[in-house]
């Protein structure tokens, strides 16, 4: 064993967070139907917590198949009398609009999505608003420009459009979902998911002071049944789904023979791979954003490590050392690197792979953080020794764990990679160009990082391959899910 | 260890450095809140990591008593302040230094080998470093040839550490990459393994007479490579980065990055310092501050 670095250090960071003081949340949240906030005809309520404090945040409406289509015939009236009919270019002024009041109030949706949904307080400031109002805006652009988009033919607007989003990323899956839809000229009738819906609904209340006409988009909250109303509802025209594998499969079954379009963003489990010629302590660096960020709820996350073997030892050992400075605790301060996990169901879904993990025989490594007593946590943990047949490496954990593998050849590396039913992202590590190419182009997966990690931009197509989904979002790509080109 | 054991590893085998990642990295260090009794602390330690340094052709002996006073009290209104880890003088300065730092346990530090050019033959780099350590200098601060390294003579720029290592008896040495004049990252992360397996105690950034002096990729690579051969041979070499940090705040940043990279072992003088001249005061000033909750002006805090 070669010499060790301890990180235990006489100076640390003192507690830094993040003010809560201009944040204002409701006791409670109706559905904003047709331009305003209104009680849900089910007359039910469900409470929304913070996972790393288990405190009530707000009661939020339970909407039922009653609301689910008041909502769709606000939007279909909406498409209908006003925005079908309304000029592109001003289209794209309310889209603006948006984005420029969600940037004004980053600060606000930052703290509000670490609240409601465990993530640091780093990652909602610096990734997922900023990226939610770049979405605003790109799409805002487009808005004028659609038969540049696709010269030749007649683009049009589908109609309805009925999207549900997950938990991980709520505000920005939110942007990526609404900004092409009105974008394209359709109408909205969004669902969050029911453990993080308070960013939505904040984006609700931006939506209705940017002015848009009452209908075009309205947001129903609830769980798994309000999403299925709306799927099942006869008067959508697409389905846009961002979530798990088998919720995804039931929605292309239901959808079957309706006519209507629909794009999935299902899951995923990623390789890493790193040759022996790669930049090693960025690939570490990369390796760890990789499969940490965001807890590891990353749909696209770099869950599986392919390591070569002439390095595998060196780089598991500066692995190591690196999650031993990971700063696990408090979303909402400032130098936290790992936040909660999302949901008590989510982490008992992680716990119960950890144990398989170790049962399957894979060499577990937790760093020795402290975990605060309140909440729902889960330490940064690596399974070295894993193989092909572990369910640990084939299934989705969705969560802050990685598996290793090592390969001797690149041919082997790429039967690996790919021997999987997802294949939504992946990454090469090496300093040759030639390498990364032949690489990339042989990998099944919808988006690859070359020497980086988990890097999004409005501007680029994301999407899968196989179980990780069908359609684009995001780009130029990102336009045709909500267009007939006939 | 003696000369004859050292070997000097295939340079093309070092890992390779990515730029953008090296950045992103260090981004995320500058990003670290560091508040309250947390940076205070940071602060008295960057203190006492400081080689309070002139070089100067216009330096006395004069100026230099002049700053050992301040190397043993920096700033006597204040309670609580460490005092500097060393001096760092011209050769012919370092008697002076010694005698002025009688009874303290400020060490003498002298730069030699043709600093800051290194540009001499190596018998008159030999000669510098024996004179320095001859006036009782504690510790040597050598630039390598920047020239031959980037020309690919390694083993020269090899042989070169290794002899004035050599030269400098119990005296540590401190290895200048001057990195400004390197080029790239992976010269950097290869002149540090160069250095250390040549026999460094330390490697520094910087002769601080060239643009850019030390920056934090720069000495981000030099402390992964510092960590790579720690791993390797279980011999702790110390970092010091050295011109271009003259702000409280980049202190906080340096000890951050060097908390996550080499934790506890390296958080102190003995394996860290700063190569400073005008760093102090500004600390001083923060934590002047940090106790009165207001700024007061630099005059209050002497120049030398």
């Amino acid at each position: 064993m070669a010499s060790k670095l301890t990180f235990d250090t006489d100076w640390t960071y003192a507690p830094a967070p993040e003010g809560t003081a201009n944040v204002k949340l409701e006791k409670r949240y109706g559905l904003f139907i047709n331009g305003r906030f209104t009680e849900p005809k089910s007359g039910k309520y469900f409470r929304t917590i913070s996972p790393s404090t288990e405190k009530k945040l707000a009661d939020v409406a339970d909407a039922g198949p009653d609301d689910v289509d008041r909502a769709v015939k606000a939007a279909r009236r909406a498409y209908d009398t006003v925005w079908s009919k309304m000029k592109p270019s001003e289209r794209g002024k309310y889209i603006f609009r948006i984005a420029r009041i969600v940037q004004e109030r980053s600060r606000e949706f930052a703290v509000i999505e670490s609240m409601d949904g465990g993530k640091p307080i780093r990652e909602s400031r610096d990734v997922d608003v900023p990226l939610a109002a770049a979405h605003f805006f790109y799409y805002a652009g487009w808005a004028d420009k659609l038969d540049y988009a696709f010269p030749g033919k007649s683009p049009r607007a589908l109609g309805v459009a009925g999207q549900v989003i997950p938990w991980n990323f709520p505000l920005l899956m939110a942007a990526w979902k609404i900004a092409p839809a009105l974008a394209t000229g359709n109408t909205v009738v969004l669902k969050p998911a029911e453990t993080t819906p308070l960013t939505a609904l904040k984006l609700a209340e931006v939506i209705a002071e940017a002015d848009l006409p009452p209908g075009v988009v309205n947001i129903v909250t609830g769980a798994g049944e309000t999403g299925a109303a709306l799927v099942n509802h006869p008067g959508i025209n697409k389905i846009a789904f961002t979530g798990s594998t088998a919720v995804g499969k039931k929605i292309q079954s239901d959808l079957a023979g309706t006519g209507k379009k629909f794009t999935l963003e299902l899951g995923g489990k990623a390789a890493n791979i790193v040759f022996e010629d790669a930049p090693i302590d960025q690939a570490v660096e990369g390796i760890i954003n990789a499969i940490f960020f965001n807890q590891g709820h990353v749909c696209c996350a770099g869950s599986r490590l392919l390591v070569q073997e002439s390095i595998a030892t060196s780089l598991v050992q500066k692995l190591k050392d690196r999650m031993e400075t990971l700063i696990v605790g408090d979303p909402l301060d400032k130098n936290t690197d790992v936040g909660a996990i999302n949901s008590r169901m989510q982490l008992k879904k992680i716990e119960y792979y950890l144990k398989l993990g170790r049962e399957e025989g894979a060499d577990m490594y937790q760093p020795a953080c402290t975990l605060p007593e309140k909440g729902f946590w889960c330490r940064p943990t690596l399974f070295d020794h894993a193989s092909q047949s572990h369910r640990i490496v084939q299934e989705e954990i969705f969560g802050p764990v990685l598996t290793i593998q090592t390969f001797r050849t690149a041919e082997e590396a790429i039967e690996k990679a790919n021997n999987t039913p997802f294949g939504l992202s992946g990454g090469v590590w090496t300093d040759k160009g030639a390498k990364i190419f032949e690489m990339t182009s042989r990998l099944r997966a919808g988006v690859i990082w070359a020497n980086t990690f988990n890097k999004f931009d409005p501007g680029s197509p994301f999407g899968g391959y196989k179980e990780s989904g069908l359609g684009r979002e995001g780009g130029m790509h990102g336009l045709l899910p909500y267009l007939s080109l006939n | 260890m003696t000369t004859s054991e050292l070997i000097l590893p295939a340079m093309a085998s070092v890992t390779r450095v990515d730029t953008v990642g090296v950045e992103e990295r260090v981004g995320r260090f500058q990003t670290r809140s560091i508040k309250r009794d947390s940076k205070v602390t940071a602060l008295k330690l960057a203190l006492s990591m400081i080689d309070l340094t002139t070089l100067e052709g216009r330096d006395t002996d004069g100026k230099v008593r002049q700053l050992c006073y301040k190397a043993r009290h920096l700033h006597d209104a204040l309670p609580d302040i460490p005092h500097v880890a060393a001096i760092c003088v011209y050769p012919t300065l370092v008697g002076v230094a010694r005698r002025a730092l009688e009874g303290s346990r400020i060490n003498v530090a002298s730069v030699a080998t043709a600093f800051p050019s290194g540009q001499s033959s190596k018998k008159v780099k030999i000669d510098d470093t024996r004179f320095a350590v001859s006036e009782g200098a504690d510790e040597v601060d050598m630039v390598i040839s920047r020239g031959a390294f980037l020309e690919g003579e390694y083993a020269a720029v090899f042989d070169e550490i290794a002899e004035v290592k050599g030269a400098c008896g119990e005296a540590r040495l401190k290895v200048i990459l001057e990195t400004g004049e390197l080029g790239t990252l992976d010269n950097v992360r290869r002149a540090s393994v160069l250095a250390m397996h040549a026999g460094a105690d330390f490697i520094k950034t910087s002769t601080g007479k060239v643009e850019p002096a030390a920056t934090m990729p720069v000495s981000f690579v030099m402390l992964q490579a510092i960590r790579d051969y720690f791993y390797a041979t279980g011999r702790m070499v110390g970092m010091k980065p050295a011109g271009g940090i003259a702000r409280a705040k980049q202190s906080w940043h340096y000890l951050v990055m060097l908390r996550e990279t080499l934790g506890q072992a390296w958080m102190t003088s003995d394996w860290f310092r700063f190569g400073a001249s005008r760093l102090a005061n500004d600390i001083l000033m923060q934590i002047a501050k940090e106790r009165d909750g207001v700024y007061q002006s630099i005059d209050y805090f002497s120049m030398d």
